[in-house]
């Protein structure tokens, strides 16, 4: 007897979780399927939450979602080897509620949202990798579990199965990922008694910073570094573009090294004073932006969260992305059935409109040139991080100089560095990167 | 069975703990060792516990006394004899045909039985298979504390109640247990632990003999037959003098011939980590530290092993310990008398060949 | 046949991770497993499940979390799971544990009588082996520990003989039912579950309990104040003041280091050299 099911979703992180959620609460007979042993064993520890994504699947999440601590500050530090120029911004209207981003960490955060995704009536289970798409006649009707008496039919599944799906692969939906695509990166949570957090950082109880650095930290590579305050941790990470550690890097430099030498950093040392390391993780990221997401929906399936490359990495956001895509293909799904639709390619259609229609292929859209840019263009990673140090340096130190000779003197230093027309190439570029 | 005691009530304190010793409990004296025995002999680590035993026993100004059941015709007198000798001041034996061979109902009942009538503070066994299995039933039935394993006991002199070490925390910690409101203290200790004392042939003791009155009908459980292990399959690791061990630091699995190689040139038993016996590698009966066994040998080397302290706790008794490993920083260079930082793969055929010669020009000098 | 099988949700200390620069050990983070030494009596009960037909039920005292560890066990066959959570039962030793676990048990033996009582050998986190006689103990089952092998079950007659390892050997054993086992590790190999037995467990309620639901009668017996065990201190391993003497490859030869060593090991010990020349003679 081979049971049937309205949909089955492929992985149990923020996507997977949002979709399941939604059809389960919609009444719709969900399993949800997760390789790892228990939900969020296979994701990687301290994030930043995203309310809004998250509000439009629960609401009221704030209630009992294990949160670390509501961001009141974001400082952006572009480093060279001894010094960074950073702007901050912080705001006491983050901490009016409702608050807008939080730190987390993902192990106990996916548990939460997958007890949510149980109580809402989808079925779980774990330890069960999907080893291949069931197919008849060009159409996904199921999935093949390693187990036995693995079979297991819907009307449509899903893929939230995250940067390293292979599931989609094997079907041919899309190609492999290409190391250009997609960067490696590495993290560590490091423990902090909270009185001493907060006195370092400048934060009350619940309050929190996000600190995202790039410079001369990631050696000339694409990269960018971070660091977020949990609440009695800290998390940081560096990484880069995959394609980047294979072919631009002299050094061969491995990830675990920049993050060593980022935590060396005179402008990251004193942060980290006295903490504990704890946890170390890597995990890959997709950063292809808009041009490498594949096809996203067809005959009984669509892709959500990072198996659809749905990161935008300019701003490093990927969850809510995730969580949205998901979110929307459920209700593509939920649609689908009260129209009395079949989950035909012409009907699951709908769900790239939806997704084009918001701000997740709009903003990838926006973005769409940045890491061809970049990857071009590593000056951003290197002379300008120098330039604009050197500059602060110039400026900032009261040697007795004239003020007037200094700003020449940087200046000049812009232009011999990049040339006139370097430079404004680098400002066409931007603006062509970002528009 | 006897009813099952309920704790007695606690005079009303601070949150309820159980921190005081009741009046009534105050008469509770004397250290008592199990002395388990099977097939005609004591298990040594019996006599390891009558070693400090008798220390905590000094230090409380109470007697010792060695606790002997089997069947009657056991030689329980020997056993009583050999106690003396190891320290004990007298023993109680109690003889039943139902208590030859190990049985825990009728083994409950009777060292129950003996507890409650002559109320000793401190009851000791050995951490074996017969022991841990007694050790339980017996707790429970008399509520009162038990704590496993102990690695140190001691006597806190404020309270003069038993103060039991043990690891916590998978091992990386350490704790120290009291029972301070219940009686008697009772506590397991595993083979090695403790230092086997002195023999003393010249002491004697007295003997006292209990009754025990149970039916054979009337106990459930029956001894059909005991099939003994093949000599050949005996693996001795507790009691050896010499050991090699191997760890995770090794690599592969067939790198662990090396260890083997050097245990036989050192008539040696080879010793493993956690790791190496869950990858599969040796058997599960070569697992030193806390989870394995412990041991104290003369000499133990210890090859690409880090020195985690769930390892440490097994061995770091040992005479004279050897490191080798290729990490400076690892933590068994923080207990190990000599070390080798260097790679295990090399050093060892090294001390292999260089023992193998060295002791072949003493042998051939000696011969 | 109605088996109920105690189990235990543990850190997972086995999954020590160690860190590629510093290597040092990372032990924050760790997932909590099923002890693992449970899911072999677990195993073993559904092999007799297998064999005489019948139920097993799983039960667990522990935080709300020890859920997932129940569900693991619903994922390899098991029937039932109790979870017996209850802010009451914190701080339990083993004395605690035994009078709550067998509370509960009584309470699910009232509904159906329970034959077999399955325990691990031992837990990962606590390694005392202790529970398991407290339970038999406290419900009157009679004790089989470290057993190795189920020889035969007699349901007619309500006996059960088994393979028990003891030092030396192994004690074959026939008792009668009700009894409580403990279980030796790597006596069966764990299933891996099919996919009906999957879904037909993330269906599956697990029941949970507070300590009335459980059946325990006295609170004075449960948690902290149930524990005549108190923990006086926790302190880090002494380190030893005599610093080891290490001789680092690099500076020397293997071989030199090698032949170092054995001179600093016998004139340490020259008995010992002794005894090893004697052997090799012999």
């Amino acid at each position: 007897m081979k049971e049937r099911f309205d949909a089955i979703v492929v992985g149990a992180g923020p996507s997977g979780n949002a979709a399941a959620y939604t059809m389960a609460k919609a009444g719709l007979k969900v399993l949800q399927i997760e390789r790892g042993e228990y939900p969020g064993s296979k994701n990687v520890q301290g994030a930043i939450l995203y309310s809004d994504a998250l509000e439009k699947i629960i609401p009221d999440f704030r209630e009992d979602a294990p949160l670390e601590r509501h961001i009141i500050e974001q400082r952006m530090w572009v480093l060279d080897e001894e010094s960074f120029v950073g702007s901050h911004f912080r705001s006491d209207e983050f901490n009016r509620e409702p608050h807008n981003r939080y730190t987390i960490l993902r192990a106990q955060f996916d548990r939460w949202f997958s007890q949510k995704v149980r109580d809402a009536g989808a079925l779980l289970i774990c330890e069960t990798t999907v080893e291949h798409l069931l197919m008849d006649d060009g159409r996904v009707v199921g999935v093949r579990c390693d187990r036995v008496g693995g079979d297991v039919f819907a009307d449509v599944v899903i893929l939230a199965d995250g940067v390293n799906s292979t599931l989609a692969r094997k079907a041919g939906f899309h190609p492999e990922i290409a190391p250009r695509n997609v960067a490696l990166a590495v993290k560590e949570i490091l423990f902090l008694p909270e009185e001493t957090l907060q006195a370092r950082f400048n934060v009350g109880p619940d309050e929190g910073v996000v600190i995202e650095m790039l410079g001369k930290i990631t050696e000339g590579m694409v990269g960018t570094a971070f660091l977020y305050t949990n609440r009695d941790s800290l998390t940081i990470g560096i990484g880069c573009i995959l394609d980047d550690f294979k072919h631009r890097n002299p050094g061969r430099k491995a990830p675990y090294t920049l993050l060593e030498n980022l935590k060396k950093h005179p402008a990251v040392a004193p942060l980290i004073e006295g903490t504990e390391m704890k946890e170390y993780c890597a995990h890959l990221i997709p950063e292809g932006g808009f041009f490498s997401v594949p096809r996203i929906y067809g005959e009984g399936w669509l892709i959500v969260g990072d198996s659809g490359g749905f990161v935008n990495a300019a701003h490093r956001e990927g969850s809510n992305l995730a969580m949205t895509t998901g979110r929307l293909a459920a209700e593509t799904v939920i649609e689908a059935r009260k129209a009395g639709r079949d989950m035909s390619s012409t009907t699951l259609r709908e769900y790239k409109v939806k997704v084009d229609a918001s701000f997740v292929m709009k903003d990838l859209h926006k973005y769409r040139h940045l890491p061809e840019i970049l990857h071009r263009n590593n000056q951003f990673f290197t002379q300008y991080p120098e330039l604009v140090n050197r500059a602060a340096r110039t400026l900032f130190t009261v040697d007795g100089e004239d003020k007037a000779s200094k700003e020449q003197e940087i200046r000049s230093s812009f232009r011999s560095s990049r040339s006139l027309v370097g430079l404004m190439g680098d400002a066409y570029r931007l603006w062509r990167a970002t528009r | 069975m006897s009813e099952l005691q309920a704790p007695a009530k606690k005079p009303a304190g601070r949150a309820g703990r159980n921190l005081e010793l009741p009046e009534h409990l105050k008469v509770y004296r004397g250290v008592w060792v199990f002395v388990e025995h099977d097939r005609g002999a004591v298990n040594p680590v019996s006599w390891e516990l009558l070693g400090e035993g008798r220390k905590l026993a000094d230090l409380l100004g109470v007697p010792l006394s060695g606790v002997i059941l089997g069947g009657p015709e056991e030689g329980l007198d020997r056993f009583a004899s050999e106690a003396w000798a190891m320290g004990a001041d007298s023993c109680f034996v109690m003889r039943d045909p139902v208590l030859k061979g190990y049985r825990n109902e009728p083994f409950t009942r009777g060292l129950t039985r003996l507890v409650e009538e002559h109320k000793p503070e401190i009851v000791l066994l050995g951490a074996t298979s017969m022991g841990r299995d007694l050790a339980g039933s017996v707790a429970t039935t008399l509520s009162t504390g038990l704590t496993a394993d102990c690695t140190e006991l001691a006597i806190d002199p404020g309270t003069r109640a038993l103060a039991a070490t043990r690891p916590t925390f998978g091992g990386s910690l350490l704790c120290t247990i009291m029972t301070l409101a219940y009686r008697p203290q009772m506590a397991t200790v595993r083979p090695r632990v403790m230092v086997m004392p002195r023999r003393d042939p010249q002491r004697t003791g007295t003997l006292v003999e209990a009754r025990l009155d149970l039916a054979e009908a009337s106990i459930v459980t029956k001894l059909l037959d005991f099939l003994p292990d093949a000599t050949s399959d005996r693996i001795n690791l507790t009691y050896a003098d010499v050991i090699v061990s191997g760890g995770k630091g090794l690599r592969k699995p067939e790198n662990f011939q090396l260890v083997r190689d050097l245990a036989t040139v050192l008539g040696a038993e080879v010793g493993a980590t956690r790791p190496v016996v869950q990858a599969g590698w040796v058997e599960t009966e070569r697992q030193v530290g806390q989870t394995g066994k412990t041991v104290r040998p003369k000499l133990y080397i210890a090859a690409g092993i880090s020195g985690a302290v769930q390892h440490r706790v097994g061995m770091e008794g040992s005479d004279i310990i050897v490191a080798i490993n290729s990490d400076p920083a690892a933590p068994i260079f923080d207990f190990a008398h000599y070390g080798i930082v260097g790679n295990a793969m090399q050093v060892l055929p090294a001390l292999t060949e260089a023992f193998r010669n060295h002791l072949a020009v003493r042998a051939r000098r000696a011969a | 046949m109605h088996i109920v099988v105690c189990v235990k949700q543990v850190p997972d200390s086995a999954q020590i991770r160690v860190h590629p620069v510093t290597n040092t050990i990372m032990r924050q983070g760790v997932p909590a497993i099923v002890n693992p030494y449970d899911l072999f009596a677990l195993e073993q009960a559904l092999r007799l499940k297998d064999e005489h037909g019948g139920s097993v039920t799983v039960l667990c005292m522990g935080p709300p979390q020890a859920e997932d560890a129940l569900r693991r066990c619903l994922s390899l066959g098991a029937d039932e799971a109790v979870l017996v959570t209850d802010r009451a039962f914190a701080g339990a030793d083993t004395l605690a544990t035994s009078y709550a676990l067998a509370s509960a048990i009584r309470t699910i033996g009232r509904e159906q009588s329970v034959d077999i009582v399955f325990t691990g050998k031992q837990t990962i986190d606590g390694d005392t082996a202790q529970v398991g006689p407290g339970v038999a103990r406290r419900l009157d089952l009679q004790l089989l520990t470290y057993v190795s092998r189920i020889v035969s079950v007699d349901l007619s007659e309500r006996t059960i003989v088994v393979e028990r390892r003891a030092e030396g050997g192994v004690q074959v054993l026939r008792t009668a039912l009700p009894c409580l086992v403990t279980m030796l590790e790597n006596t069966n190999e764990i299933r891996f579950a099919g996919m009906d037995e999957m879904l037909r467990s993330a269906r599956c309620e697990v029941r949970k309990w507070n300590r009335e639901q459980a059946g325990v009668e006295d609170v004075a017996r449960i948690g902290l104040k149930g524990s005549p065990t108190v923990v006086s201190k926790v302190f880090g391993p002494k380190s030893r003041t005599e610093k080891a003497d290490i001789e680092v490859i690099e500076d020397s030869s293997v071989r030199d280091a090698a032949l170092n060593l054995i001179q600093k090991i016998f004139t340490r010990n020259p008995a010992l050299e002794q005894d090893l020349v004697e052997r090799t003679v012999s």
